[in-house]
């Protein structure tokens, strides 16, 4: 496969290997060494790591200078991006900056609603859509344009991924909304969590039904549970998010100090069952202010040491 | 129609406390049909003002009135005495009508007594829910006659977002997922196919963004 753009996360997936990508949120605050600290525990066990945009809408320190700080350290920044802050001269000038600074990956969303943030009051803009977003990006890449028709006379490079969340509503467009994110020009695709592994799975086969695998690189996402409490809070609180009661009921049936260690376990086990869909090209683990768990899950589901790639 | 809602007595009565005369001035079509600012609206928040003047021990003249409608020139016809002689006024009409009155009598004071809520209809008695935004370039024509400008908490032109959940936003139970009701009317009218056409970019300059907006008519 024609390796497009200088992510590291991209020759992954094009030569072959199951990728694993992780996530930090950066902090909220001016000095950026938490989020130094986080990357460094990731970083020899996942090809890539995701910093995410102002998520569920509390204010951070923003995702491109966390991306600039990992990037200084020699790590492989996923820039995330969310249409809810932003508009199309804000995204396009951002992109440029990512790309200046050599960050090779970007995750278009959507941004959840400001009103689950610090600042409900505020305005929001989605001036575009993710999925507006992604055809921008890959225009300014593909086309060497801006959106207004004017010449970019370097354009940005980096390889570009989109959200898909199986478990959300209506499931009969779940599949046709990857189609539609595919077309768009989505190279990558990182889940929602998986929890409900038979309902990823029905997806799935949806997903091969169509081709739509050969297209894109679909990682699973997963998100190690801490305790029963954070199982019951997604499942009640958190919105599109499937977390099964027999899921619940596991790690009710465990004593309270041992929780968190079964919640890995089950982190392992889906991935041990998901590397066996087809198209299931990798894992996105996103493992919540418990960054420190990620070398484990990666080494105990069989996913290091990680490929090196020219 | 525009749907209003009538401020907090408080702030209003804040507003206009310290005139000496008052006309309270109701706008009898659209937010009279969501009874916040009809002429009778206006009957009954002058005596309620009245009442709290008593109570203050202020000497204010209340007085009410009304017409069909605060934003053309004609139907300001019969009032224009009782305008004229005004020390201020306090208009139920949609923020459309304050700033008729701002702009028709310079030199009058003029406070809102609604706050403008949004263009609606009303799906069943009592209850009015918002459906346009006046974006300025219609869409409903692709989204199965359901706006996603102003039914969709994002706004999301290739929806649904990952936050739709049994047909509901993820922002509160009690509002529907615009893009569920998009697909569901899609499928109804055996559209569903055209779900997969990627909505291109807005053009929002036709939008509040391009600045005030404007039309005349030629032959006029």
């Amino acid at each position: 496969m024609e390796i497009k753009t200088a992510s590291k996360l991209e020759k992954v997936l094009k030569n072959g290997h199951m990728a694993v990508s992780s996530e930090c949120g950066p902090p909220r605050s001016s000095d950026a060494r938490g989020i130094i600290d986080k990357g460094h525990l990731l970083k020899n066990h996942v090809d890539c790591i995701n910093i995410t945009d102002n998520q569920t809408s509390v204010t951070r320190l923003c995702s491109l200078a966390a991306c600039i700080h990992l990037k200084n350290e020699g790590l492989e920044p996923v820039l995330q991006m969310v249409v809810r802050d932003r508009n199309r001269i804000a995204l396009q000038s951002d992109i440029l900056g990512a790309a200046s600074f050599g960050i090779n990956n970007m995750l278009c969303l959507s941004g959840d609603h400001q009103s689950f943030g610090d600042h409900p009051s505020s305005q929001n803009v989605f001036d575009l859509d993710s999925m507006q977003l992604i055809q921008t990006a890959r225009y300014m890449r593909d086309e060497g344009k801006f959106l207004g028709g004017d010449d970019i006379k370097k354009p940005p490079n980096m390889f570009i991924g989109a959200a898909a969340n199986p478990f959300a509503d209506p499931f009969k467009i779940r599949v046709p909304r990857l189609a539609k994110k595919i077309a768009a020009g989505a190279e990558f695709i990182q889940t929602q969590c998986v929890y409900n592994l038979e309902k990823f799975e029905k997806w799935m086969e949806g997903v091969v039904e169509r081709g739509l695998h050969e297209q894109v690189f679909i990682m699973a996402g997963i998100t190690p549970m801490r305790s029963v409490g954070m199982a019951k809070y997604m499942a009640r609180a958190v919105p599109g998010m499937d977390v099964p009661k027999e899921l619940i009921d596991r790690l009710s049936g465990v004593p309270k100090d041992k929780q968190a260690e079964e919640g890995i376990t089950i982190a392992v086990e889906a991935i041990e069952r998901l590397k066996q869909v087809k198209g299931v090209a990798g894992f996105h683990i996103m493992a919540i202010e418990w960054e420190e768990k990620v070398p484990e899950i990666v080494e105990r589901a069989g996913l290091y040491p990680r490929p090196v790639v020219e | 129609m525009i749907v209003g809602e009538q401020k907090p007595f408080d702030e209003i009565w804040g507003m206009v406390k310290d005139h000496k005369q008052i006309t309270v001035f109701g706008c009898n079509t659209c937010v009279s049909v969501c009874h916040q600012g009809g002429n009778k609206e206006a009957e009954i928040l002058a005596s309620l003002l009245r009442m709290r003047a008593t109570q203050e021990g202020l000497d204010i003249r209340i007085e009410n009135n009304g017409i069909e409608r605060q934003c053309e020139h004609p139907f300001f016809e019969k009032v224009e005495d009782t305008l004229q002689a005004s020390e201020s006024v306090l208009s139920l009409a949609c923020g459309i009508g304050v700033q008729f009155i701002a702009a028709k009598y310079p030199s009058l004071p003029v406070y809102p007594a609604l706050n403008t809520t949004f263009l609606g209809d009303v799906p069943s008695d009592g209850f009015f829910a918002e459906k346009c935004q006046a974006c300025g370039d219609c869409v409903l024509g692709i989204t199965g006659g359901i706006c996603p400008v102003s039914r969709c908490c994002k706004r999301i032109f290739n929806g649904p977002c990952g936050g739709s959940t049994n047909g509901k936003c993820e922002i509160s139970k009690d509002i529907d997922c615009a893009w569920q009701l998009v697909v569901d009317r899609l499928e109804a009218l055996g559209k569903l196919d055209d779900y997969e056409k990627i909505t291109p970019i807005k053009d929002w300059s036709k939008d509040r963004a391009g600045g005030p907006r404007s039309f005349k008519l030629e032959d006029f």
